[in-house]
């Protein structure tokens, strides 16, 4: 149920299943677990508590598929992505979360993104996957990054956290057994002896003394092709080469699409059952073998082929439809020559954002009349107006200066940055810059004097005044430096 | 022919610009194209550019100076940094249009030579301007080769972290030309205010040409450099070409 279908978001909602002969609540929403129903309550009990209660029938395989979509989408953040029933994704995020800004910032994109689409979530990176598991459930916040190679972040977690049998979480809890740490202080033999190897086959994976694959998910609908070595590779040049052979068969298939490739994934599957992954993204849909190739092949020296590799898989995980362009006649002008390829190179090496044009934005504010857009975004000839004349260094942040300067409006005839006393000879200004109150409040009456001052070695520099020099509530009427002029 | 043409023939012959002509870019300023060889900045050569006093932090009029330089190409230009503080208003009134310059932010240094020298490589840009503090000998030679294959100019914008480090600037490059631009105080007006930026470039090393040093208005919207007025036809002119760099 969505849109004008769905229940108000108040009214406490429960999703009903069965659980052998009995109906039993398998999932509840905040409101319903706020009048006091919780999961495994009996259906029955759970209607006759609430009145107003809307009861929903459990779809696990819906669930499960709608799940798998979810996963799909994931792999937008990294190659290996797959469904972690029954509630959540996981993502092998190792080398790929630079190309986000980190994993702080990975994480906040991730759930901003979730919350545009109505979906509340926690998220965690961890070092196995079994920990991120716990921390993403249990952890008390709604991101959670542990820190690398130590396990004490998940110790005090509950032993539910950690994917096992809830008949054995309960049998361990009348034990006496009640975190995590609790577990991997106890000595192994007996454990394994009452139940079973898979308890500490969890821990272990949790630890991370036990490796665990992720199997990444495959969209039917995906191009991709495929090799398997009946012996190991593991040299570099032998890699290359299949890498030739790989792209080949996929443009082959999809110049039968009609599509070109905007995102490749290259998955090596190693003897020791784990995954080696390439990603090379493109500016523009591309189906050139050269150009797809050099991508891929630019980094094989990050993969590790360890004892050597048995399969190896090419995905097209993103593809916008290619359609064969006229090219212009060479008559009527000279067409800039297309770097695109070189932009898809760099991007490879250097990650997404570090890659970029500027382009004017209607602002006054100095800060704000730039911002960064794709390198390949099309170009509409705009720039800034050119009557003021601007610094060639702009300062992160503006830096206070001490001056000695004539109020109102006269620019200062000494001042001192970094140590360093200027003596002001000529002065152009003030150019008159008003606080933006359509985005913050607290910009209403503000204004910035800007001056361009040089001094006697003709150094020239960009000063402002916080405040019109006379009325207190346009600022505090301090000196800044802003900028250096070339 | 002459004794003089024929070394210089064989000169070109060992240079390795076999029957390929020199091409140049051209300044615009007849003082400044006479001293270089070919009558203009050389395409498909690597240029070193680094700001004087102060400006060897800031870089600020060394950085206009190159986007004047980059303006006056044709295609995409690549500028490298390892931080950005560029203010991209006035690169556009240097003339370089936001348009046609790609910026790549890397890393460090040698991240930052890897993506010069893939510019370099490429061949379809008009130039490749990288910030770069440190550039040795072997990565400077790469950098023209590179250069020389494709026909792109390559513009190393030296700039330091602090003022002790730019004695590095002495060290020898593969560089074509070498460059010191530093800001002189603007030429005079009538009334109050501060005029066009006024630049004293000092040629300090050059192939197979003599170092020189002019003071000229600096890049004005279209990338060029200009004489300064008062200059234009005064006593002055042969003053600025008489005057040699020492450095």
């Amino acid at each position: 149920m969505s849109g004008d279908a769905a229940p108000p978001r108040d009214t406490p909602l429960v999703l009903v299943g069965r659980e052998g002969r009995r109906r039993v609540v398998v999932a509840a929403d905040g409101a319903a677990r706020r009048v006091g129903l919780h999961v495994g309550m009996a259906a029955t009990k759970a209607q006759a508590l609430v009145k107003e209660l809307v009861i929903i029938e459990a779809e696990p395989q819906a669930d499960h598929a709608a799940l798998e979509r979810l996963a799909v989408w994931a792999l937008r953040y990294s190659p290996i992505a797959a469904a972690d029933p029954p509630d959540g994704l996981v993502i092998d995020a190792l080398g790929a979360s630079h190309l986000f800004g980190g994993e702080a910032a990975m994480l906040g994109d991730m759930l901003e993104r979730l919350s545009a689409a109505n979906i509340a979530a926690q998220a965690a990176v961890a070092d196995t996957w079994g920990a991120a598991h716990a921390l993403s459930r249990f952890a008390k916040k709604q991101t959670f990054i542990a820190q690398p190679h130590d396990t004490h972040d998940i110790l005090p977690l509950p032993i539910g956290s950690l994917r096992l049998d809830p008949a054995v979480v309960a049998t361990l809890r009348r034990l006496g057994f009640e975190s995590v740490g609790d577990l991997a202080k106890t000595p192994r033999a007996p454990l394994t002896l009452r139940f079973g190897p898979e308890l500490l086959r969890r821990l272990d994976q949790a630890l991370g003394a036990l490796s665990e694959p992720i199997e990444p998910i495959r969209p039917a609908e995906i191009a991709e092709v495929q090799q398997v070595f009946g012996e190991p590779i593991g040299a570099p040049e032998t890699i290359a080469r299949y890498i030739g052979k790989l792209v080949a068969s996929l443009c082959d298939l999809l110049e039968t699409k009609g599509q070109g490739a905007r995102r490749l994934d290259l998955l090596f599957y190693r003897v020791d059952n784990r995954v080696e992954v390439i990603r090379a993204g493109t500016s523009q849909p591309v189906r050139d073998v050269k150009r797809l190739t050099r991508l891929l092949c630019d980094k094989v020296e990050s993969i590790d082929p360890g004892f050597g590799i048995e399969r190896m898989r090419l995905a097209a995980t993103l593809t916008e439809p290619l359609k064969p362009l006229q090219v212009r006649c060479s008559l009527i002008d000279n067409p800039e020559p297309d770097v695109s390829d070189l932009v898809d190179t760099l991007t490879n090496r250097v990650g997404e954002r570090r890659l970029y044009r500027f382009a004017p934005v209607a602002s006054d504010v100095p800060e704000r009349s730039v911002t960064r857009i794709a390198p390949m975004m099309p170009d509409n000839g705009e720039s800034w107006p050119s009557h003021w004349p601007r610094p060639s260094r702009l300062l992160l942040k503006p830096e206070p200066v001490d001056t000695v300067a004539l109020l109102p409006d006269h620019p200062p005839v000494t001042f001192t940055w970094r140590g360093i006393r200027h003596r002001v000879k000529r002065a152009d200004g003030p150019e008159r810059v008003f606080g933006e109150w359509w985005k913050r409040d607290a910009e209403l009456s503000t204004v910035r004097d800007y001056f361009q001052v040089e001094n006697e070695a003709g150094e020239r520099f960009w000063l402002f005044r916080a405040g019109d020099g006379e009325d207190a509530a346009t600022g505090s009427q301090a000196w800044f430096i802003h900028g250096i002029f070339g | 022919m002459t004794v003089v043409e024929q070394l210089r023939e064989r000169i070109a012959r060992i240079e390795g610009a076999r029957g390929r002509e020199r091409r140049v870019l051209p300044f615009g300023v007849a003082p400044l194209d006479s001293v270089l060889p070919g009558g203009g900045l050389a395409l498909g050569a690597l240029h070193e550019v680094a700001g004087g006093g102060n400006g060897a932090v800031d870089g600020a009029a060394a950085a206009l100076f190159a986007a004047g330089i980059a303006a006056r190409t044709f295609g995409k230009v690549l500028w490298c940094v390892t931080r950005q503080d560029l203010f991209a208003p006035a690169m556009a009134q240097a003339g370089l249009k936001p348009g046609r310059v790609i910026y790549v932010e890397a890393g460090d240094d040698k991240a930052l030579l890897a993506c010069f020298e893939e510019g370099l490589r490429h061949g379809g840009l008009g130039a490749v301007v990288a910030e770069v503090a440190r550039l040795s000998m072997p990565s400077s030679r790469r950098l023209q080769l590179s250069a020389e294959s494709s026909g792109t100019i390559g513009i190393a914008l030296r700039r330091w972290r602090r003022q002790t480090d730019a004695v590095d600037f002495g060290q020898p490059t593969a560089a074509v030309t070498r460059w010191r631009v530093t800001v002189l105080p603007s030429s005079p007006l009538p009334v109050p205010g501060v005029g066009r930026a006024r630049w004293q470039i000092e040629l300090i090393r050059c192939r197979a040409g003599e170092s020189a040093d002019f003071e000229l208005d600096a890049c004005d919207a279209k990338g060029h450099l200009a004489l300064p007025s008062d200059l234009v036809n005064g006593p002055g002119q042969t003053d600025v070409r008489r005057r040699r760099a020492s450095a």
